[in-house]
This record gives structure tokens, sequence and C-alpha cells, in this order.
């Protein structure tokens, strides 16, 4: 499934990247420990966290992650999303906690 | 086939620079994307390379980490002007940190650097002096290359 379908159907809000909406999202990880995230996401995942300093964009951008997605409303740090657009890497916010958020993405993404 | 391959960049790292934590990882998948090296060997040497990475600018004044890649192997070595380890067997057990809260909070010192560096490298030496520094020597191997030597460099 396609990113921007995602945020369409989840009422994502787009902080950052928004030119990036394109990608396939092939997979999810969601984790606060960056070195888990760093040795265990996948390429193309969709990653759901509470962090939002601007380390998550080095991460999300040397495994090639589809996106991530920041969790109860917490945007990015402003020097984080400044990172993540002239990265590339799409930052969306949803209000839900973890737990709701991942469960929704995972029926769209294996219906 | 072409010439063998050998490549050296070394890059300094500065102590407690988060901002910038993960800049010289970028730019070695970069280095190692542009020399062909295969996708896997790319993955495995870009997570040992950012927590060395982190380590420095976790714990050290500065470091320096030295990519150096041949057609057999891609070596990294992080050599840091740091507080060392005093015990490195307990420091290399997964889930033993001795970073600040402030570092913890922002999702590192969870214990799993060194053990992500020695589980996605096939070799890892560390030796420290207390008060100096930290020096890891890491390699992952190219063994389709070895195995099979007529092979060009990195196309498996």
């Amino acid at each position: 499934m396609r990113l921007d379908e995602l945020v369409r159907e989840l009422g994502l809000k787009v902080c950052a990247a928004e030119g990036k909406l394109g990608r396939e999202v092939r997979g999810g990880y969601v984790g606060d420990l960056l070195s888990d995230v760093m040795a265990n996401s996948r390429e193309g995942d969709l990653w759901v966290t509470r962090q939002v300093h601007q380390n998550i964009v080095a991460v999300a951008s040397l495994k090639e992650l589809a996106g991530i997605v920041l969790i109860q409303g917490s945007g990015p740090a402003p020097d984080t999303a400044a990172k993540a657009e002239s990265e590339g890497i799409p930052i969306l916010v949803t209000d839900l906690p973890a737990f709701e958020i991942v469960g929704r993405i995972y029926q769209l993404i294996h219906p | 086939m072409g010439e063998a391959l050998n490549f050296e960049k070394s890059f300094e790292v500065e102590g407690g620079s988060f901002q910038n934590a993960g800049n010289v990882s970028g730019q070695i998948k970069g280095i190692l994307k542009d020399l062909g090296v295969s996708t896997d060997i790319v993955r495995r040497v870009a997570i040992i390379c950012y927590e060395s990475e982190i380590n420095i600018v976790s714990y050290a004044k500065r470091g320096t980490i030295t990519l150096s890649v041949t057609d057999e192997a891609v070596k990294i070595e992080s050599k840091d002007e740091g507080p060392g380890i005093p015990d490195i067997e307990l420091a290399m057990q997964e889930g033993y940190s001795t970073a600040s809260a402030a570092v913890r909070e922002m999702g590192f010192g969870a214990g799993m650097g060194l053990a992500n560096m020695k589980k996605y490298s096939d070799h890892l030496i560390i030796t420290s002096e207390l008060g100096v520094g930290t020096c890891v020597k890491m390699m992952v191997m190219n063994f389709q290359k070895m195995l099979h030597p007529d092979l060009p460099p990195f196309t498996l």
C-alpha cells in the first residue's frame, strides 16, 4: 500500500516530506530504542515511535524506511522536521496511541 | 575482472554532537553503494557503523571512523578519545550500559550497541585503555568472493 493511501485512510497529519508520499509501505516496525530499530527494521517499513528528536531521521534514512509515524499527537521537534524535509523522510502524526494506530496500519496493509 | 578493490577513508566524529549523529554512517553507506558492494553487506555495515558513531557521540570527546574496502571484506575501525571501558566482557553483554539518563531518554544507551556491532560483523576486536580511549575493529567478510574468486567483486 502506498503511504499517501495510509495518510488518507488514517487521517495522519503530514509534517515533513509531503512530496515523498508515493512510497510503497512494505511492513512496519514499532520502537523507541534506536538501536533496536536500527538492527531490526527493514527497508520500506513504516516506523511508529514516540521519539521526536532529529536522530530518528538518521535511522529512517540509513534503513531506507518508508516514513515515521509519531503518536499521541506529538509533533516532531523543529530541527527534526527540517532534517526530515531535507533527507526526504516523511513524518506523519496521529492523535492515537501506538497500540491503536499499529492495529489500524496492520489491517490496512494486510487486509 | 577489473582491478582489485582497495579503498580507505577516515571520518571524524565529534563527541556529544547528537545533531550530526548518523552523518558519517550515511556517507559510508553511500560510498559502499557507489563501490557496488552487495545490499546485505551494506545493510550490516550501516548498522555497525551507526552504533560506532553513537558510541563516540555518547561517551567520547571525539573519535575517528575508518572505512576500508577490499574484494574480500569491509572493515570499520572506530577509535575514540574517551573514558575507556573498565570491563569489556561486561560491556559486551546485551542490556548493560553506563549511558546517562539524558542519553537513554533519547532512545540510546539500551546496552544494544556493542552487542549489535558483534552480531552484524564477522570479526570484532575491542581494545580499551582507561582514561585514553577505546578502539573497535570490525570486519564484514565478502564470503561469496572468497568462495568464488573468479567472480567480480561484490556482484552477488
